[in-house]
């Protein structure tokens, strides 16, 4: 039971990272397929955020009465990781709107049935 | 010139990230391209002194804002990274001016300022990869030149360009979340992203799952940004609809780093006999073999030279991936060596498949019939990169495979060297292919009338088809830089 309850966060990471990499493979609606790597990399992001967290940990302070501190490097490094994840959902979306002009559809069989009556 | 010396590593990243916003807000096209190939030559003389100072004087450590590491970022280079990003800068140097011509016939006019700025973001990320020597820093560079990279495919003129991008993009995606989560999981066992402190740190932890998990999600995510068979799927649409000229400019160049990464990270950033104990080698050489029988496969069948060459490329990674696998200094020689044998022979193939689409609007097997009366200098080009890929005497390819075969027997790995063989059988088919199209069978009348390609197309083109000659008959420079990069790197563990 310890062992369940003690690991919540990486049940709760290794869940959405599932759902969201399931999303993607089985989906072919091309936006869906973008939440569901959204999802994928936000479980990323709470695997990193929740490593670096101590218990009663604080932020990085240098001031008496604050003695322990959660490791603020992962939470530094997973910004730069959300700044990539919006970039690649924005250019993913730009992506998705050009095919719909080119395609006049974002589901993934229609367009390869186009593709190949060509 | 001492300032600049001490600052070389960094300059080759900063250079083209400063003048990729500046290039993208250029009024006129041909400015944009001018600045642009400026940036890439001096890119390839910053990265040649590198080279020669390392080669001369041992491996260079920059810190990055004078943060001492582990704790601020490092940048180590050694023959290993330096080799590689001559190799990059080199190409794009001789990709550029073949670009002018090329992009403006495939690239809307008004966005060509734009294109060039996403090439030197693409080309910044690259070459940030090889500079620096922190594993997040890695993913950041990674994502740079791939997230360029989406949408400078994404330029191409067929609308598939849009969706081979987005497929790309997906899988790309995929592949640097997973090398996130490996880093996640490291940097929990050893608290630090340096790769000289986790070569340090990692054997201690080295019986962890956690670890082990963790390098599994790191192979991986590279082996997918290195198209290794079977996660190559993305390539081939990508490579068929890409602008010539970025064709040109990954197939040489982008799988090029993700090999290097993967050498850097399985025998630097896992040291002591730790990738041995694991089945990473005979992953290696199985999806290896797999993939070079299997791709050539595919490649003869193809109908469009631009996808035969694109499933080619994924066969030849197969001969890299072989090499790594082998995991001897010799295993890795070959590969390194191959790495810069491939970037010249697809290189130069690719510049000739562009000349012809620059005549001609296409590239089908049967729209090229005869064309290599009419268009002999491009086509004396192909030939001689098709005889690279085949491995004849006399060529790059030649070498490369040589020193492949030698590595292989060296273990006594008959099937390897069997496949091989193969290989290059199957590579003569699809190189016969295309030359039989081109002087044998009957020109078609609308391709009597085609001109040779301009000037501009063709010495690049022949710069690279010449190089193959040089550095199949003069190999005292590429081998001896391969075999001390490959020292370096497999020292680890012998």
């Amino acid at each position: 039971m310890d062992f369940i309850l003690g690991h919540y966060n990486y049940w709760v990471v290794i869940l959405l990272m599932m759902v969201g990499f399931y999303i993607v493979i089985s989906r072919g609606n091309l936006i869906k397929k973008i939440v569901g790597l959204n999802i994928f990399q936000a479980s990323v992001f709470i695997l990193y955020i929740s490593l670096s967290t101590v218990e009663n940990g604080t932020i990085p302070i240098f001031k008496e009465g604050f003695e322990v501190y959660s490791n603020p490097l992962p939470h530094v490094l997973i910004l730069t990781a959300i700044v990539v994840g919006v970039a690649t959902t924005a250019l993913g979306l730009a992506l998705v709107v050009r095919i719909k002009e080119a395609y006049g559809t974002i589901e993934e069989d229609e367009i390869h049935e186009q593709d190949h009556s060509l | 010139m001492m300032a600049i010396q001490g600052h070389l590593s960094l300059l080759l990243v900063v250079v083209p990230l400063i003048m990729a916003p500046i290039v993208a807000i250029l009024p006129r096209a041909r400015l944009a391209w001018f600045v642009a190939l400026l940036v890439a030559v001096v890119c390839a003389l910053l990265a040649g002194i590198q080279l020669w100072n390392i080669v001369n004087g041992g491996a260079i450590s920059y810190e990055l804002g004078g943060w001492a590491p582990p704790w601020g970022i490092e940048y180590r280079i050694d023959a290993v990274n330096a080799f590689v990003a001559l190799i990059v800068a080199g190409i794009t140097a001789l990709t550029l001016p073949y670009a002018l011509l090329s992009v403006e016939k495939e690239i809307p006019k008004q966005q060509i300022p734009f294109f060039y700025a996403l090439f030197l973001l693409c080309l910044c990320g690259l070459l940030g990869i090889t500079q620096t020597g922190d594993i997040f820093n890695v993913f950041v560079f990674l994502e740079i030149s791939a997230l360029a990279s989406y949408g400078l495919i994404s330029l191409g003129r067929h609308r598939q360009a849009l969706t081979s991008a987005y497929q790309y993009l997906i899988m790309g995606t995929i592949g640097a979340t997973f090398f996130l989560i490996g880093v996640g999981l490291i940097y929990s066992q050893t608290g630090t992203l340096n790769f000289a402190d986790l070569a340090e740190r990692l054997p201690a932890v080295f019986e962890h799952k956690t670890v082990h998990t963790g390098f599994a999600f790191i192979v991986i995510g590279v082996a997918l940004k290195l198209a290794l068979f079977p996660l190559h799927l993305w390539l081939p649409n990508a490579y068929t609809y890409a602008p010539t000229v970025v064709t040109i400019f990954l197939a040489a160049t982008a799988t090029k780093v993700a090999v290097y990464l993967m050498l850097r990270i399985l025998f630097t950033i896992f040291p002591d006999n730790f990738v041995v104990n694991t089945p990473i080698f005979d992953l290696f050489i199985i999806l290896g073999i797999a993939g070079i029988l299997i791709a050539s496969l595919y490649a003869i069948y193809q109908m469009d030279i631009k996808r035969l060459l694109a499933y080619s490329s994924v066969a030849q990674i197969g001969y890299m991936a072989l090499g790594i696998g082998l995991a001897s200094t010799a295993g890795v020689m070959a590969t390194l060596l191959h790495l810069f044998n491939h970037a010249l022979m697809k290189g130069a193939l690719f510049m000739a498949v562009g000349a012809i689409i620059y005549r001609l609007g296409s590239c089908r097997m049967d729209n090229i019939n005869g064309l290599g009366r009419v268009m002999p200098w491009t086509f004396g080009a192909v030939i001689i990169g098709g005889l690279s890929l085949v491995g004849i005497p006399g060529t790059a390819g030649f070498v490369s495979k040589w020193y492949l075969i030698l590595a292989a027997l060296e273990q006594q790995a008959w099937i390897s060297v069997a496949v091989i063989l193969v290989g290059s059988l199957l590579a003569v088919v699809y190189v016969g292919k295309i030359i039989e199209a081109l002087y044998f069978k009957a020109a078609l009348e609308a391709n009597k009338s085609i001109k040779e390609a301009p000037l501009l197309l063709l010495l690049p083109t022949w710069t690279l088809a010449l190089a193959n000659i040089y550095f199949g008959l003069n190999t005292e420079l590429t081998v001896g830089v391969a075999t001390s990069a490959a020292q370096l790197l497999i020292g680890t563990i012998e």
